[in-house]
């Protein structure tokens, strides 16, 4: 499979990394190499095999539900590059 | 002064318990040995206060006879490790100035036993790399040269900082990381051991996920002995990851008698690869006769579907990385672009991502988008998660057939120099994890022991691969090898 110009700029708008147009070509060359590389594994019989979730067989715990966390806005916030009135700051989104 | 290069955990132990120095010395010995170091980049961040602090409470519970056995034990710690009120960033730029507001689970235990934090290590950008030179800080540079040429080698990624501080002797051990040999090639490259426990053996609470399928943390350190007195420190049941284990944790220090006899040890064919040079092959062929000698049986095996390990690792970890790295948005924490006038929130994201994020983890971002992408999701990653069940069906049939461990290769080749691949496809760089991959994949423990020295002086290292939670089993077979092959050669200062 090899990834033309176009699909690079859709696959890097789906990740949310900016592009520059001129480097949209050299991307695409570059993923069209790593996917062709994977292409080997079109060689391997997975007829009836299941994929593989989880690593070792187990059940996920259960806890109780109640609260076991939480109350600390001031922490969360602590590292936002930018917050005002104890939320998260943003660009504006609705016109 | 105690002579740092010749110091382990476990003699530094004995050696506060029996009053010959205390953590204080020890530490500021420590702190006064990375000031000199600047030039291997291995720390990206010093503690000396916390380590202080640390050292002063370690020998207060040592003189109480109360003590750990990690009690006053000087650590490095990889910057993927949350530590509270300290600067954690991956090696990335996104993360410029992170400070989390709480304690990853293995350093709360470790410093709950008394370690002492020296300060943060340098790695490859969210530990996606093979040399350490995708890290925002720079490149760690390996201590080891090739005899008196100068040229700087890689430590290895994307452990490196600590592969390059433990055999520098800038600490006793530190903490590692592999996802797809990330503790086992740098230990390699290095001329030290690296343990990558089974998955779930160490909680991954508070460790900046890269694949979280794939992640598992484990100690780097001196010797066999040192990486069981860390590893039970690291291990246990967390509820915090709903993935960790609950089962006992044994004393892995106490399983070390050296005694293989009748143990059943694989060479498996499928890791003879092209182009693999003739030390490598001499290298492992002569570990084999060392465990023979000491009482092992040597077994041919076969792990047929080892040729797809590295693509399938190539599908899945980068999907998990492109969802796992979906968080840096530039809105919670770390760096934020600016925008235009009439711009907005999308391309504050998009902008925020192409400058904080290098190329490598960009690469692996789009790559992970793509296979996880409506059409292709099939095709590419269900794919390797099937062919990923294939090869850990691989290693339940060996264990079946009464294999005990498997010994490998660490690495297709020894250390090389920085910037050498720069202009490889990256491939080739992935190319390095050929012999460890398997592992994760599998969910599997796997040990890298320092095993000789290539034509260069440069050291080499060979991997047992151990059963799932067989980690006591395969550690006293890595000491049994340790013990035979008597690697002792340390770099020469140069810094």
């Amino acid at each position: 499979m090899s990834i033309d110009t176009e699909t690079a700029r859709k696959v890097a708008h789906l990740a949310r990394i900016e592009v520059e147009p001129e480097a949209l070509p050299p991307l695409a060359d570059a993923l069209s190499h790593i996917l062709a590389f994977m292409e080997q594994l079109n060689e391997v019989d997975i007829e009836g095999v299941e994929p593989m979730s989880s690593v070792t067989p187990m059940a996920l715990k259960q806890r109780k539900d109640e609260v076991t966390d939480g109350n600390y806005q001031e922490k969360i916030l602590a590292n936002a590059p930018d917050s005002r009135e104890g939320f998260f700051a943003v660009p504006k989104v609705v016109e | 002064m105690t002579d740092l290069s010749k110091l382990t955990i476990a003699s530094a132990r004995d050696g506060m318990r029996a009053g010959e120095f205390t953590a204080v010395e020890l530490t500021d010995q420590y702190l006064a040995a990375i000031a000199q170091a600047g030039a291997l980049n291995a720390y990206s961040t010093n503690t000396p206060e916390i380590a202080r602090a640390q050292a002063t409470a370690a020998d207060a519970r040592i003189s109480a006879g109360d003590a750990p056995d990690m009690c006053g034990i000087p650590l490095g710690i990889k910057d993927l490790f949350c530590t509270k009120g300290v600067q954690t960033q991956a090696a990335s730029h996104i993360l410029d100035g992170f400070k989390p507001e709480y304690e990853s689970t293995i350093t709360g235990q470790l410093f709950d036993a008394g370690a002492v934090m020296l300060g943060k290590l340098n790695m490859d950008e969210f530990a996606m790399g093979s040399s350490n030179e995708t890290s925002f800080y720079g490149p760690v540079v390996s201590p080891w040269r090739r005899g008196n040429d100068t040229t700087e080698l890689t430590p290895g990624g994307s452990s490196g900082g600590s592969a390059a501080a433990v055999s520098a002797d800038l600490c006793l051990g530190a903490t590692g990381t592999d996802t797809g040999g990330s503790i086992r090639q740098p230990a390699a490259f290095t001329g030290i051991v690296g343990v990558k426990p089974t998955y779930g053996r160490c909680s991954r609470w508070g460790v900046v996920a890269f694949a979280s399928s794939l992640d598992q943390a484990g100690p780097m350190v001196k010797t066999v002995r040192d990486s069981a007195i860390m590893l039970e420190a690291m291990a246990g049941h967390d509820p915090k990851d709903s993935t960790s284990a609950d089962i006992t944790v044994p004393n892995f220090e106490a399983a070390l008698t050296g005694d293989i006899r009748g143990k059943k040890i694989g060479i498996p064919k499928e890791y003879r690869i092209d182009g693999m040079p003739e030390e490598i092959e001499a290298l492992w062929h002569e570990g084999a006769e060392k465990l023979k000698a000491a009482g092992a049986e040597i077994v041919d095996i076969t792990l047929p579907h080892t040729k797809y390990a590295l693509p399938a690792y190539y599908v899945i970890a980068p999907a998990e990385a492109s969802s796992n790295l979906s968080r840096y948005d530039g809105v919670k924490y770390g760096h934020r672009a600016n925008i235009k006038a009439g711009e907005g929130i999308t391309e504050m994201y998009e902008r925020t991502r192409a400058e904080g994020f290098g190329d490598e983890v960009q690469r692996r971002v789009m790559i992970g988008a793509y296979v996880l992408s409506a059409g292709f999701y099939d095709a590419y990653y269900i794919r390797a998660q099937k062919v990923r069940t294939l090869i850990k069906q691989d290693f339940e049939k060996v264990f079946a057939d009464g294999i005990d461990q498997i010994l490998t290769p660490a690495t297709p080749s020894a250390a090389f120099g920085l910037g050498e691949m720069a202009d490889a496809d990256p491939i080739k760089m992935y190319l390095n994890d050929v012999f460890t991959v398997t592992v994760n994949l599998a969910g599997l423990p796997g040990v890298s022991v320092p095993a000789g020295l290539d034509s260069g002086g440069l050291p080499l290292g060979l991997q047992l691969i151990g059963q799932p939670w067989g980690e006591a089993d395969m550690l006293n077979t890595a000491y049994a090898l340790e013990q035979a092959s008597g690697f002792d050669a340390k770099p020469a200062r140069w810094w």
